[in-house]
């Protein structure tokens, strides 16, 4: 008991204390946080009403931001994966890093979707014995079990290797292990069922294609490594943390096939649908290139096209993802490029035209777009938290003291350069 | 129900109401209404799924509402709760020959199932389409606006609910909000929803409809004869539908739906589909019938004559 009193008080001592630039980003991300909040407020008393959603296109920007960050969420996989089945060691060391952003991711998923409920406060309905789950026909019903599943395991895997390390124990691999070959097909399962959410819809033809979840897949193998990549880099840069080069050029790899493979199947998709041409065609049509003049969607994902395709070639051409600067712009490439196609170029010709072929034109209004920037910032808040309190245990900074209860903290601020703390996401 | 089950149940409505009793007393330390307002808002919030509560609990939860509705509006509501009558499947037909695209049915619907007045809520949508292109809902106009209705050339076709046997809406709710009745009516418990819109996502026809802001009546036009799953005001925040008038057609002696009445060339009908002697079933038979987008097996019991 006095163990884990003194590792909270530690914990607070460490997410309290830090330089300027430390305080400036943390400070950035709660006035966000406080705007995005006081929009929800809004949202909340006025109704959904406020925001661009109507009956034609029942789901919007929150649901887009959704399904893209199960993609981020699900890619931590990739990490874990070759760190633990094949022992690769340079990655093992950054694979707990992967699962935290996936914890943050899914906190990130799970908040978007309770501000697209209409009635958020009878969220009880969900839980099982207490309320009525429709599992195993809904969809939904799945999505929200695998969600909470996968941070579930992901906090314990995480937490558990932490915990050790803080300890200076080696982690017991007969307790971690397994629940680390699980969450493999875990993550997988969160980003099956949540592209089988939209493919089993047959009203929606855009999205009633058995190609939905590889192509689901196969983009969060390319966004969410590409932010990692990105993490890898300013953790490096501005902690003692050492992450090897080997270990970044290895996930970069891994990053180009699979958005070769994305780009496949998205193709494979428009000639199946321009080929064939029947009625169905309408929605890729105004996703691409407009429908009876209405075209809002087209400059976007031609962007994101454009950013994928580039980013591909800097991932492929093995020169260029070597040189770190090329590397952070393929990241910044594939991370929007991805970021548009499954998020808004995803969900919303799903609805244009809709069921009786009526086009509503949606984009955003200020509160959505506010009410998102707020999630976004608690998602990078949450991380950077537990990033603050990780790298340090990982650097061995941060352990028990010799006593056995007490804590230690090695470098109060754990960096090398006293001026620039570990301001994670900051690019 | 065997002895054993009756007794899991209860075992389960038990620990349920613990549960409960918990969160509320949680919550209550959280938020605390003011004393007045709590009890209701409490039993509100706390309120079970419409087929999971015992008589007693439905006969409170029906008073409760009419307490509600009834100092909100003014005026005297009544909220029933009839169920399904024996031997009895809806279903409704349309004779597009006749159809002459005045929406009488559009606002008849209003009126009769409560629907905000503002914003404006229709559960009915009639499309014009043209006739030397048929029913290509392409080339469907919804907003169509003549001085006169029929014009040349074109021929109408109002849409709604298609009650589906087979509904996608139904399966695919995360709480179970939406369900078929025994009488094929699709309805939907708005105390239960959760407004995930979900449903609307599924359906092949655009029939349901979401109160994206808080609906409004004004008090003098409220239908005050109200029933539990269909026309007894909404929050906001939930889906709503088209129930085939179900506190009209459920009672006996039962009443016609009101878009049925209120059409002016009879181009409306409406039955029970298990009466081997309804008017419904001698036109299935034949009249040429369709039905909408028949190929996504939702078996819709709206079926369309010409």
């Amino acid at each position: 008991m006095k163990n884990i009193l003194h590792i909270t008080k530690g914990t607070l001592i460490l997410l309290c204390k830090g330089s300027r630039a430390y305080y400036v980003w943390v400070g950035i991300l709660l006035c966000l946080m406080g705007v995005g909040a006081i929009a929800y407020a809004h949202q909340l008393q006025h109704g959904l009403g406020v925001t661009a959603m109507r009956d034609q296109v029942s789901w919007g920007f929150y649901i887009s931001n959704f399904t893209f960050l199960v993609g981020v969420a699900a890619a931590a996989v990739l990490l874990v994966i070759p760190a633990y089945v094949y022992h690769w060691k340079p990655i093992k060391e950054i694979a707990v890093l992967g699962e935290l952003l996936a914890i943050s991711a899914i906190a990130m998923c799970l908040m978007f979707v309770t501000v697209d409920l209409g009635r958020p406060e009878r969220f009880w309905h969900l839980i099982p014995k207490i309320g009525i789950l429709n599992w195993p026909q809904s969809l939904l019903a799945w999505d929200v079990l695998v969600l909470n599943l996968y941070l579930v395991l992901n906090a314990v895997i995480a937490g558990y290797i932490l915990y050790s390390l803080y300890f200076k124990k080696e982690p017991n691999k007969s307790f971690v292990t397994p629940l680390i070959l699980f969450s493999i097909p875990a993550a997988i399962a969160i980003h099956t069922v949540t592209a089988f959410l939209y493919s089993g819809l047959a009203a929606r033809p855009f999205w009633n294609h058995a190609i939905l979840a590889p192509r689901f897949l196969a983009s969060a193998f390319c966004s969410g490594p590409a932010l990692m990549i990105l993490v890898f880099l300013l953790v490096r840069r501005y902690t003692k943390f050492r992450i090897k080069d080997e270990a970044i050029h290895k996930v970069a790899e891994l990053v180009a096939y699979a958005i070769f493979i994305n780009l496949f199947l998205f193709g494979a998709e428009i000639f199946t649908e321009y080929y064939a041409g029947t009625v169905h065609l309408a929605s890729l049509k105004y996703l691409l290139q407009g429908l009876h003049g209405h075209s809002a969607l087209v400059p976007w994902i031609w962007t994101a096209i454009l950013f994928n395709i580039l980013g591909f070639f800097i991932f492929l051409i093995p020169e260029l993802r070597r040189n770190h600067f090329m590397l952070v712009v393929g990241c910044l490439l594939i991370f929007f490029g991805v970021y548009i196609e499954k998020g808004m170029g995803l969900v919303i010709p799903g609805f244009v035209p809709d069921v009786l072929h009526e086009i509503y034109e949606y984009a955003p209004t200020g509160i959505e777009l506010l009410v998102s920037l707020g999630i976004w910032a608690t998602g990078l808040f949450i991380f950077t938290m537990l990033l603050r309190v990780a790298i340090p245990i990982l650097n061995g900074d941060f352990h028990v003291a010799e006593d056995g209860v007490g804590s230690h903290i090695g470098d109060s601020l754990f960096i090398i350069q006293p001026d620039q703390e570990e301001s994670t996401e900051k690019t | 129900m065997s002895d054993e089950q009756q007794k899991e149940t209860r075992v389960f409505k038990q620990t349920r109401r613990k549960v409960l009793k918990g969160l509320a007393a949680g919550a209550a330390v959280l938020a605390v209404p003011t004393p007045q307002a709590s009890a209701s808002v409490w039993e509100a919030f706390f309120q079970k799924h419409f087929r999971e509560m015992s008589k007693d609990e439905l006969v409170r939860v029906l008073a409760r509402l009419e307490k509600t509705y009834s100092r909100q509006y003014g005026k005297e509501v009544t909220v029933s709760a009839t169920p399904p009558i024996e031997g009895v499947r809806f279903g409704y037909g349309l004779d597009l020959s006749r159809c002459i695209g005045c929406r009488r049915c559009v606002y008849g619907c209003v009126e009769e199932n409560n629907l905000s007045r503002e914003p404006q809520l229709h559960l009915i949508r009639v499309v014009r389409l043209q006739k030397e292109k048929g029913v290509d809902l392409d080339y469907a106009e919804h907003y169509y606006n003549p001085e006169l209705v029929p014009e040349p050339g074109y021929f109408y076709m109002p849409i709604s609910c298609q009650q589906c046997e087979n509904s996608p809406c139904t399966k695919v709710c995360p709480v179970q909000a939406t369900w078929k009745e025994k009488d094929g009516i699709v309805v939907v418990d708005y105390n239960w929803c959760i407004g995930c819109r979900y449903c609307m996502a599924s359906c092949p026809y655009g029939a349901r409809r979401f109160n994206w802001r808080r609906p409004q009546i004004p008090a003098e036009n409220l239908n005050p004869t109200t029933h539990y799953l269909g026309n007894r005001p909404r929050p906001v925040g939930v889906v709503e539908k088209c129930t085939f008038c179900i506190q009209r057609t459920r009672e006996q002696p039962g009443r016609y739906p009101a878009c049925q009445e209120v059409c002016p060339v009879g181009a409306r009908k409406f039955g029970n589909l298990l009466d081997p002697k309804s008017e419904m079933r001698a036109l299935i038979e034949n009249k040429r019938v369709f039905i909408l987008k028949e190929d996504l097996n939702t078996r819709p019991k709206f079926y369309y004559f010409f």
